[in-house]
């Protein structure tokens, strides 16, 4: 971690097939900040693509999502706590930061949430 | 053949005039004894009540009337809808509430609402106390600050269904079983376009009660708060902090449950909801 949780998000992703086929529109690539470490996430179809660890000499991204390591921790503990459940729980309470264009994260909300909490069914935060 | 296994509800249409605007309203109801009165929260309609009409405990004590506000649900907005923008107002909501209480011929009726019908509740314990045996809001603060733009609710490069179930899913307690889970976001994509948005209008601006809460009398009418763990939204401290706020007013907060109580674990809910119903079924 955080190296793994990322590949395992890509993992966990292109093996879902409901996901996928909700994201069937979505072709973006978002910034997704895990305490000192960030990945670009590339998204084509719904499916990710490519996922580039920093550090980013130039990152180009339309979105970003940006929280300290113990709060994606707790984001992804198998029953989290209230506060640390959702992504706009974390937004409300100022954990999470979302930046840059966010059309595409709205129009995919459901989306991004259950993309961002597949670790939680994988024992992430145990495998910490 | 053997008869129609139907669940205890039976709707119907109701023609009302409030404020001198013609409305077409869906009222559901089950059970006989005192009538207790539910209110939707903001962008979904009566059937979030439908674990509570189907429990045959409460309906022998207790007669459960759901009604979809106006633009909600089963009910019609007003004539003329198509020019204006939907914005739920403390006053409509209230004069709404009222007139189905005369309407229906409710006698101190139980009124229990959850988030905007949450903050109601505290604006019916300000103005009508007396018409009312008791009044129970579930997921109740006296104001709530916004914490995303609302205007994402309502625009044409976002499906409307989409981001309004998407939003409030994770106000939903992790635990609530899959069905009703997605029973409750369902009733949300269901929603009319910018009704969600226009319901918390009130929510977030103009039904801030938080300069009025002394006047309210507890010794006039009862007055229950229930708030889930998992609620954000209208959180556990919010609801400590109005229960701190009016005299005699009794709050519990409630373990793995969200937003959306009665809808996304009606069981679990029943087990804090059967006390709070039972002291108000034995006062004097």
């Amino acid at each position: 971690m955080p190296q793994g949780i990322a590949q395992l998000l890509a993992q966990l992703a292109n093996a879902d097939g409901a996901l996928v086929r909700r994201g069937r529109f979505l072709e973006v690539t978002f910034l997704l900040e895990i305490g000192a470490s960030a990945y670009l996430i590339r998204i084509h179809r719904g499916r990710i693509e490519a996922i580039a660890p920093g550090p980013h000499m130039q990152p180009r991204w339309t979105f970003a999502l940006r929280a300290a390591a113990p709060a994606w921790a707790k984001f992804w503990q198998a029953v989290p706590p209230p506060g640390a459940h959702d992504l706009m729980a974390m937004l409300k309470s100022g954990d999470l930061r979302l930046e840059g264009d966010l059309q595409p994260f709205m129009a995919n909300l459901r989306y991004f949430k259950e993309l961002l909490a597949l670790p939680r069914a994988a024992g992430a935060a145990e495998e910490r | 053949m053997a008869a129609p296994q139907f669940e205890a509800a039976v709707g119907r249409y109701l023609p009302l005039e409030v404020d001198g605007r013609h409305y077409r309203l869906y009222v559901e109801e089950a059970g006989r004894g005192i009538p207790l009165l539910c209110l939707h929260t903001a962008g979904s309609d009566g059937r979030q009540f439908r674990g509570l009409m189907n429990d045959e405990a409460l309906t022998s004590e207790f007669r459960v009337i759901a009604f979809d506000l106006p633009w909600h649900g089963k009910s019609s907005p007003p004539a003329g809808w198509q020019q204006g923008e939907y914005r739920l107002t403390s006053r409509a909501y209230v004069d709404t509430v009222m007139a189905l209480v005369d309407a229906l011929g409710l006698e101190r009726p139980v009124c229990m609402g959850c988030s905007i019908g949450g903050r109601i509740v505290l604006h019916l314990a300000l103005e009508h106390a007396r018409r009312f045996r008791a009044l129970i809001g579930l997921e109740s603060a006296a104001h709530a600050e916004p914490y995303y733009d609302l205007d994402w609710l309502h625009r044409p490069d976002v499906h409307g269904g989409e981001i309004c179930g998407a939003m409030i899913s994770g106000l939903i307690a992790p635990s609530a079983p899959p069905g009703e889970r997605w029973e409750t976001i369902w009733h949300y994509m269901q929603g009319g376009p910018g009704v969600f948005k226009g319901d918390l209008h009130f929510y977030t601006q103009d039904g801030d009660v938080r300069g009025r809460l002394s006047a309210i009398d507890t010794k006039a009418c009862p007055l229950y708060l229930l708030t889930g763990e998992y609620d954000y939204s209208c959180s556990p401290a919010d609801s400590r902090e109005l229960a701190a706020r009016i005299e005699g007013a009794k709050l519990t907060v409630m373990e793995n449950l969200g937003h959306f109580p009665m809808s996304e674990n009606p069981a679990l809910f029943l087990r804090y909801l059967r006390p709070v119903l039972e002291q108000i079924r034995t006062a004097r």
